[in-house]
């Protein structure tokens, strides 16, 4: 049996701007997640380089200043919310009294605060998002990356999720995330990024892309090769 | 080093709110009882088989909350995802892994407190004699053993997929030395060549984790031990501790992750 490899990137290079929202589209394997791992040090590229304000992401100095929230949440259930936040609040050296402020504003901002001393094993899908949302913000990043971050949520846990980058986007802050939902990239995003089989198909502003086309999801499905025949 | 003790705070956590030690601790309770019963008698040479039985239960146990609990502590990470939000902070994975190692034996280091008070009650009650001082030099002793099989069981766990894998392997070689490391010198020469060379150089390559056994000096009362070899003891603990740990790193620095 033949050993084939496979590129999963090649060629990507993207500059993210601040206080931005970014949308990274693409269909399954396309190579959006690889870029999240490599940009967050979890894959070594094998040629090239990566940084987060212009550290080389390598080092764990340049994940100083992000967020992460994976696709799915993973997190050590049979801590608290509150014990957990603790716990990264302690990793990015947050003083006991900042960490306490610090907590209390986020189990309010993403509504945990009566579930605050339970384990998270005992939390729904839903519920369990908006901790790992909360553990993003801790550190209170300039950047945030989220990996389909309401991927999997009934439509209220998606809008609660939406409302949150929403608010995060008026107070200044860039935001990365990987969608497959065209009409919430549409809503909230300024610029976004299509790559198809690990290459950058296109980039620019939503309506930029979008010109021509009947919305964003046309333009999208045009752009990665699949024509939509029209109804009659 | 907050990051280091932060990360080991949650192995301690972890450890607590999960059952392996309150079954340990209770098996190994009921059966010193159990046993302890014989010196209704107060016959001294029972006492002596009471504390040989339940120090080889500390023994026992703490060999296996240190084994299971450091073995799945990299791969369970991996399994359940956590390090992905984890690794995704300013956390090195040189310190996950000083975190994890520093977490398990602080944890086995409170199991064996427990365990060390159980056993100076129950003997002081029934024998009258409170020799503190031996005590604590083959708790310290022991605890340091365990520190040595903590990091290799971790290089273990970056190497091997499965817990249970590493957990055999490692409990296999940690008895191995404890019962034969004493012997393998005299062994060794009794053999021919080339198998004598070969047994010598294991025998000078090896942990020496039976050295930290003072088991006969607690049960037999033979005076303390005294702070020079202690030290020299934590010192090539150390040494064991440091290189078992640096191998891990290796192992895991250039590992990738993928979610």
């Amino acid at each position: 049996m033949r050993n084939t490899v496979k590129v999963a990137l090649q060629g990507l290079d993207l500059e993210v701007f601040a206080g931005e929202v970014f949308g990274f589209l693409g269909p399954n394997g396309a190579g959006k997640t690889t870029t999240m791992n490599v940009l967050l040090g979890f894959v070594p590229p094998t040629s090239g380089k990566a940084s987060l304000f212009e550290i080389d992401v390598r080092q764990p100095i340049a994940r100083q200043r992000i967020g992460y929230l994976p696709e799915l949440t993973y997190y050590y259930k049979f801590l608290t919310a509150e014990e957990l936040l603790r716990f990264y609040a302690r990793i990015f050296g947050l003083s006991r009294g900042e960490a306490d402020r610090r907590i209390a504003e986020l189990l309010k901002l993403v509504e945990l605060e009566h579930a605050a001393k339970r384990p998270i094993k005992g939390y729904s899908k839903g519920m369990q998002q908006r901790c790992g949302l909360a553990q993003a913000l801790i550190n209170n990043p300039d950047l945030l990356i989220l990996d389909e971050p309401t991927s999997g949520l009934d439509p209220l846990g998606r809008m609660k999720v939406r409302e949150i980058i929403q608010r995060l986007k008026n107070e200044g802050k860039t935001v990365f995330f990987s969608s497959h939902e065209m009409g919430e990239v549409e809503t909230i995003c300024d610029r976004v990024a299509i790559v198809h089989q690990g290459e950058l198909k296109a980039v620019g502003k939503v309506a930029d892309i979008s010109a021509g086309h009947e919305n964003l999801e046309k333009a999208f499905l045009k752009i990665v090769g699949f024509e939509t025949t029209p109804q009659p | 080093m907050n990051t280091t003790f932060a990360l080991a705070g949650v192995v301690i956590k972890e450890l607590y709110r999960r059952k392996d030690f309150y079954v340990l601790f209770v098996l190994s309770a009921l059966l010193t009882l159990v046993s302890g019963a014989a010196s209704f008698f107060h016959d001294r040479n029972i006492i002596g088989y009471i504390k040989d039985i339940c120090l080889l239960l500390i023994w026992i146990s703490a060999l296996i909350i240190a084994v299971v609990t450091t073995a799945r502590q990299i791969p369970a990470e991996r399994e359940a995802r956590t390090i992905f939000p984890l690794l995704a902070k300013p956390v090195s994975r040189w310190q996950l892994i000083v975190g994890k190692f520093l977490g398990c034996w602080l944890a086995t280091g409170l199991a064996l407190l427990v365990f060390y008070v159980f056993f100076a009650v129950l003997v002081g009650t029934r024998d009258g004699h409170w020799p503190l001082g031996i005590y604590l030099e083959a708790a310290w002793m022991q605890w340091l053993m365990l520190a040595i099989v903590i990091a290799m069981v971790l290089l273990g766990s970056i190497h091997f997929a499965a817990p249970s894998s590493t957990t055999t392997i490692c409990v296999s070689v940690v008895v191995g030395i404890l019962i034969l490391g004493g012997h393998l010198r005299q062994l060794a020469l009794l053999q021919p060549e080339p198998v004598q060379t070969l047994l010598s150089a294991v025998y000078f390559l090896m942990p020496h984790l039976e050295w930290y056994d003072l088991r006969d000096f607690v049960v037999y009362e033979s005076g303390i031990v005294g702070g020079g070899p202690l030290l020299l003891a934590s010192l090539y603990a150390a040494v064991w501790v440091a290189i078992f740990l640096i191998l891990a790193w290796l192992g895991f620095r250039r590992k990738s992750l993928n979610t």
